[in-house]
């Protein structure tokens, strides 16, 4: 009996036509395509970006030179020297992440016990040859300094997390 | 105004001047041919973009618009790569034998009462003959290419449209038997009267299998093993580029245009208004009104319209047939039911079984 009854389903297409007003009905959904440059998606404050270098209020650099991140990267994008400057502060003289090792797992923000290297939202960068993907302390800090506001805004609401 | 033309080239010979006009007939076809061609390529972006919630392509010219012509200057303005170890003669020869029987079928096809280029006694014979040819270009294509995916796709492609082509001529007997004529603008004819009299009824079965054969010979989803882009990498043209590769799709296209254009004039009643027999007489004549209710080219666009969304509709609902499931298909279901359906068929015009055949 069941057999028969598939016969005759198949038979007069049941199943293909159940796919066709499925598909049918999807052809008047509303569309989720989300047109990028213009529209964007709604993005945590956890977001893990390019990475960038904090100051203090006063302008000083919260960097230590303790070499934890160094240490913690999975990836080994990161090397640091560093120095003891004439104030008897210990300060990195050189601190590169090279973005094309990087895994953006963001171990070397959390690590950070003075939150100097941070992770931020913004992710539309590119490079023209190799040396513009590594970050140089430079560049870290000049971007740190550009979008300061926003990171710790975003430290601030992730705070009650930690 | 095909006189005033004549009239206004009566300087020249006789012989020429036919030529002339013929030669105009075959683009005022052709060109607007293609351009449907063109805008199907965007329309089944945009339909599959929909099914799949997506808007699909919108970015050149307004809501996509531009899109076909961007991806011809594209196509015409890569390299043709020509392969060390292909049969150039063949390889050539395998689109061009592709195009040639897909443009010249459209020959023989009646848009509107006598609006046909040729009008021969057999354009149905003619019409499968010239879809048929099409396979020689894609087997001379796999073959010349010299390469194992190409080579398997051509063969795949082979089998697979020989054997649709037997369900598919059974079918076409079937509308033979039903019109009694092999001319196409006959069997529109046959179906005047009301909606009730269109082939679709009484052939529904063959109707249907003919729709789905068309969809094999075409090679489009779900019957696209020939091409098969995840197993054998794009089957028969993986070694085309540039235009000749676009030549393929023009030809496939085309055919698309002409399988729906030809289902929709054998089974759907063609040019005939499906409001014949509903509507009083006066008001599917004389302007206006008339003239949009009337039987008409616009309803033969409509109806192929309709059959050419059916193909894109059904190309995103379904996933590839197994190759095999498809050989069975063809044989062992299709062939056998167009048989029991002829039979039914002429038993019902040797009965004259109403309301189709009294």
């Amino acid at each position: 009996m069941n057999t028969i009854s598939n016969y005759i389903k198949s038979l007069f297409l049941i199943e293909l036509m159940k796919g066709l007003i499925l598909t049918g009905r999807y052809f008047f959904k509303r569309k989720i395509t989300v047109q990028y440059p213009e529209e964007k998606t709604p993005m945590s404050p956890r977001f893990r970006g390019l990475h960038a270098q904090r100051r203090y209020a006063n302008g000083e650099e919260r960097c230590i030179a303790c070499k934890l991140c160094e240490a913690v990267c999975p990836a080994l994008a990161i090397t640091i020297e560093l120095e003891e400057r004439e104030d008897g502060s210990r300060r990195t003289t050189r601190y590169d992440i090279d973005l094309t090792k990087c895994i953006y797992c963001g171990f070397c923000e959390e690590s950070c016990p003075v939150d100097a290297i941070v992770e931020t939202r913004h992710f539309e960068y590119y490079g023209d040859v190799r040396e513009d993907l590594y970050m140089t302390k430079e560049k870290l800090l000049a971007h740190g300094d550009k979008f300061e506001k926003q990171i710790a805004a975003d430290r601030a609401a992730d705070a009650k997390y930690r | 105004m095909l006189e005033a033309i004549q009239s206004a080239l009566s300087f020249l010979p006789d012989g020429l001047v036919t030529l002339l006009i013929i030669l105009l007939k075959i683009f005022a076809l052709l060109l607007p041919l293609l351009g449907a061609v063109a805008y199907l390529t965007l329309a089944e972006r945009k339909v599959i973009g929909y099914i799949q919630i997506r808007i699909g392509p919108n970015r050149v010219g307004p809501r996509g618009l531009l899109q076909p012509i961007a991806d011809a200057v594209k196509l015409m303005f890569k390299e043709t790569i020509l392969p060390t170890n292909a049969n150039l003669f063949l390889f050539i020869l395998g689109p061009i034998l592709t195009i040639g029987p897909a443009m010249a079928a459209w020959a023989v096809v009646p848009f509107d009462d006598g609006l046909v280029i040729a009008d021969i006694d057999a354009s149905l014979l003619y019409i499968l003959a010239m879809t048929s040819l099409g396979v020689y270009g894609v087997i001379i294509a796999g073959w010349a290419s010299n390469s194992k995916y190409a080579f398997l796709g051509a063969m795949r492609s082979a089998a697979q449209i020989v054997s649709y082509e037997i369900a598919m001529g059974f079918a076409l007997v079937g509308v033979l038997l039903a019109a009694g004529s092999l001319d196409l603008g006959e069997i529109v004819n046959a179906q005047q009267g009301s909606v009730i009299q269109w082939f679709m009824w009484p052939l529904l079965p063959l109707f249907l299998i003919y729709f789905i054969s068309g969809l094999a010979e075409t090679n489009r989803a779900p019957f696209d093993v020939a091409e098969g882009e995840s197993e054998i990498v794009a089957g028969f043209h993986v070694e085309y580029s540039a235009m000749t590769f676009s030549v393929f799709f023009l030809a496939e296209y085309a055919n698309i245009i002409l399988i729906s254009l030809l289902t929709a004039t054998m089974f759907l009643g063609g040019w005939l208004s499906p409001f014949e027999g509903i509507l009083p007489e006066s008001m599917l004549t004389g302007g206006g009104l008339g003239l949009l209710l009337g039987s008409g080219i616009h309803w033969l666009l409509l109806k192929t319209a309709f059959f050419m969304f059916l193909f894109l509709w059904i190309r995103a609902t379904y996933p590839r047939y197994r190759y095999d499931q498809i050989m069975r298909l063809g044989w062992k279901v299709f062939i056998p039911i167009t048989i029991v359906w002829l039979m039914v068929v002429a038993a019902m015009v040797v009965g004259n079984v109403g309301p189709w055949f009294d």
